[in-house]
């Protein structure tokens, strides 16, 4: 692993958990994919080809400059220029709490993926838990905004997305939680702060 | 400095005419490197010529319709790309067309000359670039019309081909479109001095149709935005007239576009240029299918369409993008929120000519 690899993995401790259920030489869609690094991250740990979507100009910008295949789209209005199953795996990283339609998005992805992976900040972490307790909205690392300055407008808990799962039938296939990069495997929803699924239709 | 090629091998168009031979006026930027690499081909839209870049010795008002893109250090690198305009068949600014002398009968073409096509332009540009020793372009790429040509490279000659830049494009007009064009040429055909396109000899121009015309076209390249805000409703003169002549400064920007245009361009290369336009449509010989019509491309796409421009509006090159992706190409999409509408692909914006200058930076040698 390069060093720029390193320093990747250590700002974005979820890259790793998906970048572990993508296949070799997948074909992956990368939805709300910021400058391209996750893509860049899969060609180079997976050589998985993949493309992009992303809304934000320099963003948009920054994945040509990085040599990301992107397409400037509005994730709010679906995935129509993608055809049925056209790639192996659709991911959502982070970008989850920002999507207004959300239930619209989860079918579309596993209507154009086999697979699709998840990750969002878990408003289950037990830090978010006290804040409230003690009358605030809460802040954190994960989650720097302020209640009125916030660009996230679904904000869920681990158990939150798996009922809505449950509901549009999606099968989850494996999870994992995350906190500061490192794998939580007691009690998930209260001390994770990253939640990360890997899901396809039932 | 322009140059020109002639080539004497009969060209035979789509539409079932053939041309004895035929010469092309083009302008050549930077340097061909040893291996061949680095040449980028500049397709021209509707009224621009070979003349893509810098200014010529004593001339130093005429600069190249895309000099803020091409040049050294500019986000088309000629210090890195050797760069190639072409004016095209049937155009007025020194290539082979109406203007020129018809063998056949030692008189200007006029009305006679043959109908070209966007599929004809790549077949004389696929010629100029075997005369250049090119066999493959790094990239093709061009603004509207011109955009049709850098899909077409990638359709009639695949392997020539590396890479594709389709901005502010369609790949076949809409009946607005059509319907448009239409109406300029009924301007240009309706004119009494037009004489069936035979009016050189008779020392006449069918200005008046040519002015308006391009009075119709200018209309549809800017945004309401954005004649709004260079003209709103301001007056050129003092109070309203209550008569024909100027009242608003959009009625005399118009009429000055409409007379510039007139004293240069020629009506009969105006006529073809809006019909190979109309025929445009990659996807015909397909059912329709744009996704199968593409799908013997072997180059990297990059689509940039821009919000304000009706004209081709986004929805067209998405149109594009999907039928790409459909069959599996590489491409990249960029929907910029510029206001210059139709036109704005010729103007200087940071998210789009940065965009531009990082996808070439990308492009190996």
């Amino acid at each position: 692993m390069t060093s720029s690899e390193q320093a990747l993995l250590a700002a974005r401790p979820d890259f790793a958990a998906v970048a572990r259920w993508v296949s070799q030489g997948a074909r992956v869609l990368d939805l709300g994919c910021g400058d391209g690094a996750l893509l860049r991250y899969l060609w180079e740990a997976r050589e998985a080809p993949g493309y992009g979507v992303e809304i934000d100009d320099a963003e948009v910008v920054a994945c040509v400059r990085n040599d990301i295949n992107v397409l400037q789209l509005d994730l709010e209005s679906g995935l129509l220029l993608f055809r049925d199953g056209s790639f192996d795996t659709v991911i959502l990283s982070e970008t989850l709490q920002t999507i207004h339609r959300i239930e619209q998005l989860m079918r579309e992805m596993l209507r154009v993926g086999r697979e699709a992976i998840v990750s969002f900040p878990n408003f289950g972490h037990w830090t978010a838990r006290m804040q409230i307790l003690l009358g605030r909205m809460p802040v954190s690392e994960e989650l720097p905004y302020e209640w009125y300055n916030t660009p996230n407008v679904h904000l869920c808990t681990t158990t939150d997305f798996e009922d809505l799962c449950r509901k549009l039938g999606i099968r989850i296939r494996e999870r994992v939680a995350l906190h500061e990069g490192r794998q939580i495997s007691f009690l998930p929803n209260l001390f994770g702060s990253i939640a990360v699924y890997r899901c396809a239709m039932v | 400095m322009a140059q020109k090629a002639r080539f004497d091998a009969p060209l035979k168009l789509r539409s079932g005419a053939e041309l004895p031979g035929f010469e092309l006026t083009y302008e050549a930027y930077g340097e061909l490197n040893a291996a061949k690499s680095n040449a980028v081909l500049v397709c021209h839209a509707l009224n621009a010529s070979h003349h893509v870049a810098g200014y010529y010795a004593g001339r130093e008002d005429e600069i190249g319709w895309w000099d803020n893109l091409v040049g050294p250090g500019k986000p088309l690198d000629t210090r890195r790309f050797f760069v190639i305009g072409v004016n095209n068949l049937g155009g007025c600014h020194g290539s082979t067309g109406p203007m020129s002398v018809n063998p056949a009968t030692g008189k200007p073409w006029g009305g006679d000359f043959p109908v070209v096509t966007v599929e004809d332009w790549v077949e004389t540009q696929a010629r100029l670039a075997d005369h250049l020793g090119i066999e493959r372009f790094a990239a093709v790429m061009g603004g509207s019309l011109g955009a049709m040509q850098a899909l077409q490279w990638t359709l009639s000659h695949p392997e020539r081909i590396r890479h594709s830049l389709v901005i502010a494009a369609t790949a076949r007009l809409s009946a607005q479109n059509i319907a448009f064009n239409e109406v300029a040429r009924q301007a240009i055909t309706t004119d009494p001095d037009f004489n069936g396109g035979h009016y050189y000899d008779k020392g006449v121009v069918p200005v008046r149709g040519l002015r308006i015309a391009r009075m119709i076209g200018h209309i549809t390249y800017l945004s309401d935005e954005a004649m709004m805000g260079k003209f709103g409703r301001q007056l050129r003169r003092a109070a309203l007239g209550f008569d024909f002549d100027i009242d608003f400064e959009v009625e005399s920007y118009l009429r000055y576009q409409g007379d510039k245009f007139s004293s240069y361009f020629d009506a009969n290369t105006y006529l073809r240029i809006t019909k190979a336009l109309d025929y445009f449509d990659p996807a015909a010989d397909f059912d329709g299918d744009l996704s199968a019509a593409v799908a013997r491309a072997e180059a990297a796409f990059l689509v940039v369409s821009f919000k304000s421009d009706w004209r081709f509006a986004p929805a067209r090159s998405r149109e594009l993008v999907k039928a790409l992706l459909d069959a599996r190409k590489i491409v990249s999409y960029l929907e910029i929120d510029a206001p210059g509408g139709h036109d704005a692909f010729l103007m200087d914006d940071a998210r789009y000519f940065g965009a531009l200058r990082a996808y070439f930076g990308n492009i190996e040698l």
